[in-house]
């Protein structure tokens, strides 16, 4: 093939498209409605797993759990909750114990009323926690100070809350000094802890926030308390190490015999940040999925107008065979018409996409600031259109390839 | 009389020897269209037609011939045979001394490109595109004939008498200026053929004249031209007329005696 050829093949796939305007503009329909809304969906996810992993990067990638875990399929009763329930000594071997940690607290809710003069609010989530709860939330006292060692061994009923708190209890602007009742009992407050942006999915509805020392909050738990682990390795890179660390304590703690099941979990940070993006790969391939599928019509779209394209063509491809033209030749030609179609489709897809995409990012309140079409989804789509080209241009291309020259230029 | 002797030998043709078969050998080289016992043969159906049935001919290098018969004649199938556009079921058909007869559809596709410079009677342009652009046509197809395209199309336009109309479409042309179009494109590639089907049909007389002219300036510079055409008048401003029937040639003249023939016939 000449490169006269290629230009003439090139230009004239795009006269033929200019021709037909309309109906080429019907015809791409499927390829563009198809592009530009994976392109979205791709730009609303990518946008999504920005915003999510900047949250799992504000909490810390050296952050680590540990939960009570009944294993699966156990019987009830060899596995009592209050068995498998994380004990507050056990917290206190971690920490004495583990050489990988850098902070651990032990953090337990309870609900109580509070009282402050005469404003009353019915159960509030109170947080039990250490003084390593700064380190490991990342939050630290804007007025006042934070819990100390002390405030724990000696059960002070001492007291940190944050803004919103001063607000719904309509204390004065700095209440450090002041004292408020939770749950019948006085407390003094010391500090005003600070209130990330980072809520971690919702997981604290009232945005007014209370904490007592974790050895305050035990007294007034019930006998059999729910209670989580939170810690920081090191660094991020100890993660591994650090879990087995804190897996080998609480299996002593526990009496736990090589080879029988942990009543626990040591979850690290990285293997959520893991879950999440299995996640949104795979809902990535389910987006994909269905692309796949518009495209599939969008195809038969395609195939069905260069159907008509030969029909109506015949004579004009019986005098380029008559005139030399092989059968590759005018197969590569209707071939590259309908590949030309699809990938002005494509474009006039990604367009709109774009355009979509940006219209996310307005949204507010829907955490899409983010959405933007990576290069990787342009580059698929471009491929995606051009591929569906060939696919659904071979059969009309092979029909105009195979046209007999004498029948195509005594056609009507 | 005239009839059955032409038919017994029908390469009796001005620049041809008297055929036996050894010479015929011979001659093959020096012939530029060599055909032996061509058949073609279609089913319709249960029906069987031969619309060639062993025919024989050929053609010298720039010869100017008719061919000429009623319809159903094959004089169709023999264009078509003759611009390798189509095989035959059996016999040999030598083109400038290759075998175009076995060649399968890209072959034949490229011979057609570089041998054979077709003119039809609806001309058979691209109506988007202009002269020029219809003229470069077949270049598209032939191999590296990449540079000097636009000038061998404006030589070709030039030796038509188009000069000026190279950027029009075919709808700003009269028929006449289309058919010379049609015309620059088929000696563009210089072909062996200059193969004409009814040229004229879709013109009227005075027309009609300048292209046979046309045709006729075409061979005297050197091409070789073959008219398929049912009528007389055309076919006498050839040097040479075969006449076909039922497949078969029924007589192979030169103009003069075809003339004096038909007159003599029809007596």
């Amino acid at each position: 093939m000449t490169p006269l050829f290629w230009l003439q093949a090139i230009t004239l796939a795009f006269s033929q498209i200019w021709a037909n305007k309309s109906r080429a503009c019907l015809t791409a329909l499927g390829i563009i409605v198809g592009v530009a809304s994976t392109t979205a969906v791709i730009a609303a996810l990518e946008g999504l797993k920005v915003k999510v992993l900047a949250e799992f990067e504000s909490v810390g990638a050296s952050k680590f759990f540990v939960f009570p875990d009944r294993p699966d399929n156990a019987p009830r009763n060899m596995y009592p909750w209050e068995k498998i329930l994380i004990k507050t000594a056990e917290v206190k071997a971690i920490r004495d114990e583990c050489t990988l940690i850098k902070a651990v607290t032990p953090i337990t809710e309870v609900g109580l009323d509070v009282q402050a003069g005469e404003k009353i609010i019915e159960g509030i989530t109170i947080g039990g926690i250490w003084p390593d709860w700064h380190l490991v939330q990342n939050r630290f006292v804007q007025e006042g100070r934070p819990f100390s060692q002390v405030d724990i061994d000696s059960e002070r009923q001492v007291c940190l809350i944050n803004a919103d708190a001063i607000i719904e209890l309509n204390l004065v602007a700095n209440p450090v000094g002041e004292a408020i009742l939770i749950g019948g009992r006085r407390f003094m407050i010391i500090g005003i802890v600070e209130t990330t942006q980072a809520r971690f999915f919702g997981m604290n509805t009232s945005s007014a926030e209370i904490f007592i020392p974790f050895s305050v909050a035990e007294k007034m738990q019930e006998r059999n308390f729910f209670l989580r682990v939170e810690g920081l390795f090191v660094s991020p890179d100890a993660s591994e190490d650090g879990k087995d660390e804190v897996r080998f304590v609480m299996r002593r703690m526990r009496g736990i015999a090589p080879g029988d099941i942990e009543t626990f979990q040591v979850a690290a940070i990285d293997k959520f940040i893991e879950q999440f993006k299995t996640l949104a790969t795979g809902i990535t391939a389910i987006a994909g999925g269905i692309v796949g599928i518009s495209l599939l019509v969008g195809g038969i779209g395609i195939m069905n107008i260069m159907l008509v394209s030969v029909s109506e063509r015949t004579r004009e491809i019986g005098l380029r065979k008559a005139v030399g033209a092989t059968p590759m030749a005018i197969l590569l030609q209707f071939l590259l018409e309908a590949v030309t179609l699809c990938v002005v489709g494509g474009f006039v897809g990604i367009a709109v996409g774009r355009l979509a995409a940006f219209g996310l990012t307005q949204i507010p309140g829907a955490q899409l600031e983010q959405a933007d079409i990576p290069f990787w989804a342009v580059a698929l789509s471009f491929a995606f259109s051009a591929f569906t080209g060939v696919v659904f241009g071979m059969f009309p291309a092979i029909k105009a390839a195979r046209l007999d020259p004498i029948e195509a230029l005594r056609h009507e | 009389m005239v009839d059955a002797r032409s038919a017994l030998a029908p390469t009796t043709a001005p620049t041809t020897a008297p055929t036996t078969a050894p010479s015929a050998t011979l001659n093959a080289d020096s012939a530029l269209i060599d055909v032996r016992a061509l058949s073609k043969i279609y089913r319709v159906g249960v029906e069987t037609i031969r619309a060639l049935n062993g025919l024989d001919l050929s053609v010298g290098r720039n010869e100017m011939v008719a061919i000429m018969g009623s319809s159903g004649s094959g004089k169709s199938t023999l264009m078509n045979m003759l611009g390798c556009l189509d095989r035959p079921t059996s016999g040999s058909y030598l083109l400038n001394g290759r075998d175009v007869s076995r060649m399968n559809a890209t072959e034949l596709a490229r011979v057609r490109n570089e041998e054979i410079g077709f003119v039809f009677q609806s001309f058979e342009l691209l109506p988007r595109q202009t002269a020029l652009e219809n003229v470069e046509l077949p270049l598209i197809y032939a191999q590296g004939a990449w540079r000097g395209r636009r000038a061998r199309a404006l030589a070709a336009l030039d030796r038509v008498g188009l000069a000026d109309r190279v950027h029009h479409r075919p709808n700003q042309l009269s028929g006449g200026q289309r058919q010379r179009v049609a015309i620059a494109r088929a000696i563009l590639n210089k072909p062996s053929i200059l193969l004409a089907d009814e040229p004229t049909g879709n013109l009227d007389s005075a027309t009609t004249t300048e292209i046979l002219a046309l045709f006729r300036q075409i061979h005297a510079e050197g091409q070789t031209v073959i008219i398929v055409t049912h009528e007389n008048e055309v076919a006498a401003h050839c040097h040479r007329v075969v006449r076909l029937r039922d497949g078969r040639v029924l007589s192979d003249l030169a103009v003069a005696d075809d003339v004096a023939g038909r007159s003599g016939g029809g007596a």
